[in-house]
């Protein structure tokens, strides 16, 4: 961003790759190769063998029928792919992930924005506000799933209290109804996730020199205006990272849906996910193989969808963060 | 970025906006701990009411309990041995990154930063297969190394931007009184990165506490459960008992609110160098 202040603009932008080189000394001792490795091997070694590992391992291990005990030996093929993509339950899965995608996007990017410019308004009790607001991220997905159950059963609290003002008609069965369940889903995700996006869209505003909107004010621009003219604009990189990390998230989901629905009612209440599918039809169902080649799925949906938002929205400001900035 | 100029300090719309919005946000928590100090009988017939009279016995009972301790200190070591993992890993490999110049240090960042496209879900049944084959399943090991594995990418995003705005000048006049570069990284560049230490740090903790997935592949002993594991086997173990279970909830989520509420304004400041385009 060339209207950030003179470091920033040098050291090119967080999420971003490395700067260019200085011109380089010739070579680097032997001492220093030494140091590099002593200093980055351990995180590496971590990285490579607890991450990359079993992403190459799932190739492998898909291509088998393998009950998880002993070495693989009964070769499949591609049978436990043609099976995923032929499952009904993979499609709904995959449809509700697309819904939770685009959904997630389109009502936490808004409210998210909203609170951010709130938050960062001056008022008395800002600092305990924002603490406040973080509450929902912060607290485990486990708590959240297990209070919103509690919460938005047929007979819970939600309920009750529409009961009990007179609004009959709009107590629900929230959890259980296939139109109503997705919708839930979502409402619960936003409230969990959203200060998420508000911590990120904060910390973006604060490298947003005052005074910009200082000048602004001078020159007579409202308030509305010097959000939406200069605040916005220059927050567009933060908002397109935060959008991959949603993006991502939202292929992924996983947690939420199986503390509060459960493997079994997930696919009749319309909320199943790629990654419930995987768990119910792999591991718990005994079918490692197959779970294997689930995840292998997924991953390749991920990482083209990954790819295709970083060509098209990211490209611009993160210049191949991603990809380590040939 | 300040609205100084025209913010209006008592502008009641914005106050009543941030009343409803603390409402909506804190609502469910609230319900939880509310609910904790009711009996189940007052929670059947009325699931949204006050306590009347308050009941201290469920609290009481989780707290004496060799379960829930059982399963804090399981969670503490967790998370205190994943933060300091991810930290000191974390930090070395971006000191790397940041100011070393050699071949291949851009793949080393595209390695770490193309693990932000996946989480542990992708690559979880796999890990539990190999976790398997190392021995350590129902362990905690089992699941401290894959977490500090996973926190990686974002402790390395993070942390690589503020090690690089340490002035050059400093290194310079560092070299010149004849520090050597670990030298410079021991005295100068940790102290300096602290603020940046604290907010991956505080992240990787309140991760780790909170992390579901992998300990329900990595741990089936009830011995070794972590608090979330706990919560969920404690809800299906009394699922009659809502009273209880909420006592239990409420008390498990204490450790990772304190820290956040303590940390907050680090967090927000951490990810600025993070986040700008």
């Amino acid at each position: 961003m060339s209207l950030t202040s003179g470091t920033r603009v040098r050291d090119g932008g967080g999420v971003a790759a490395p700067p260019p080189a200085r011109p380089r000394r010739r070579g680097i001792g032997w001492a220093q190769r030494l140091e590099i490795v002593a200093l980055s091997g351990p995180a590496i070694l971590m990285f490579v063998g607890f991450v990359i590992t079993p992403v190459l391992l799932a190739a492998y291990y898909g291509f088998y029928r393998w009950k998880g005990f002993g070495p693989p030996t009964n070769f499949v093929g591609l049978d436990n792919y043609v099976t995923i993509l032929q499952d009904k339950l993979f499609h709904e899965a995959l449809w509700h992930n697309a819904q939770i995608v685009v959904l997630s996007l389109v009502l936490q990017g808004p409210i998210a924005l909203g609170l951010a410019l709130l938050l960062n308004k001056k008022m008395r009790g800002q600092s305990i506000v924002r603490v406040l607001i973080f509450v929902p991220y912060v607290i485990s997905e486990v708590i959240v799933g297990t209070a919103w159950a509690l919460l938005l059963q047929s007979q819970g609290a939600v309920n009750g209290v529409l009961r009990s003002i007179g609004l009959e008609g709009l107590a629900k069965d929230w959890l259980a109804d296939p139109s109503l369940a997705i919708w839930t889903l979502m409402l619960i995700l936003t409230w969990k996730y959203v200060g998420f996006a508000v911590i990120l869209f904060l910390a973006g505003m604060q490298n947003i020199p005052e005074e910009l909107s200082e000048a602004a004010a001078m020159d007579g621009a409202t308030y509305w205006q010097t959000q939406w003219r200069i605040t916005l604009p220059l927050l567009g990189p933060t908002i397109r990272i935060w959008g991959f990390l949603s993006v991502i998230g939202a292929l992924q989901l996983f947690d939420l849906v199986y503390i509060i629905w459960g493997q079994y009612v997930a696919s009749t209440a319309g909320t199943s996910t790629m990654a419930t599918y995987m768990v119910s039809e792999g591991r718990n169902a005994g079918n490692y193989g197959y779970g294997n080649a689930v995840a292998v799925v997924l991953f390749i949906i991920s990482m083209i969808i990954a790819l295709v938002y970083q060509r098209l929205v990211l490209r611009r400001d993160t210049e191949g963060a991603l990809t380590g900035g040939r | 970025m300040s609205t100084a100029t025209h913010a209006k300090r008592g502008n009641p719309v914005v106050y009543v906006a941030a009343l409803a919005l603390i409402g909506v946000m804190l609502g469910p928590v609230v319900y939880i701990i509310i609910g904790g100090f009711r009996t189940n009988s007052q929670i059947t017939t009325d699931p949204a009411g006050l306590p009347d009279p308050w009941q201290f016995g469920n609290y009481a009972d989780v707290l004496t309990g060799d379960t829930f301790w059982l399963q804090v200190t399981n969670s503490t070591i967790t998370a205190v041995i994943t933060t300091a993992g991810v930290v000191t890993l974390g930090v070395m490999a971006s000191y790397v990154l940041a100011r070393y110049h050699f071949r291949g240090r851009g793949a080393m960042y595209a390695l770490f930063a193309a693990g932000l496209m996946f989480p542990p879900t992708v690559a979880i049944t796999p890990l539990y297969v190999l976790i398997k084959n190392l021995g350590l399943v129902n362990t905690l090991p089992g699941i401290i190394l894959p977490q500090i594995a996973f926190s990686l990418p974002t402790t390395i995003i993070i942390l690589v931007p503020f090690l690089r705005a340490i002035p050059r000048e400093l290194e310079e006049a560092a070299f010149i009184d004849r520090c050597s570069r670990l030298g410079f990284f021991w005295r100068m560049v940790l102290p300096l990165s602290v603020p940046g230490l604290i907010t991956v740090g505080i992240l990787a903790f309140v991760n780790s506490w909170n992390s579901y997935l992998l300990p329900l592949f990595i741990l089936n002993d009830q011995e070794t459960f972590t608090l979330p594991l706990g919560v969920q086997a404690f809800a299906s173990q009394y699922s009659v008992d809502t009273a209880k279970v909420l006592a239990f909830t409420s008390l498990s989520m204490i450790p990772a609110l304190v820290f956040f509420s303590l940390f907050e304004r680090r967090i927000v400041g951490g990810l600025t160098g993070a986040v700008k385009g």
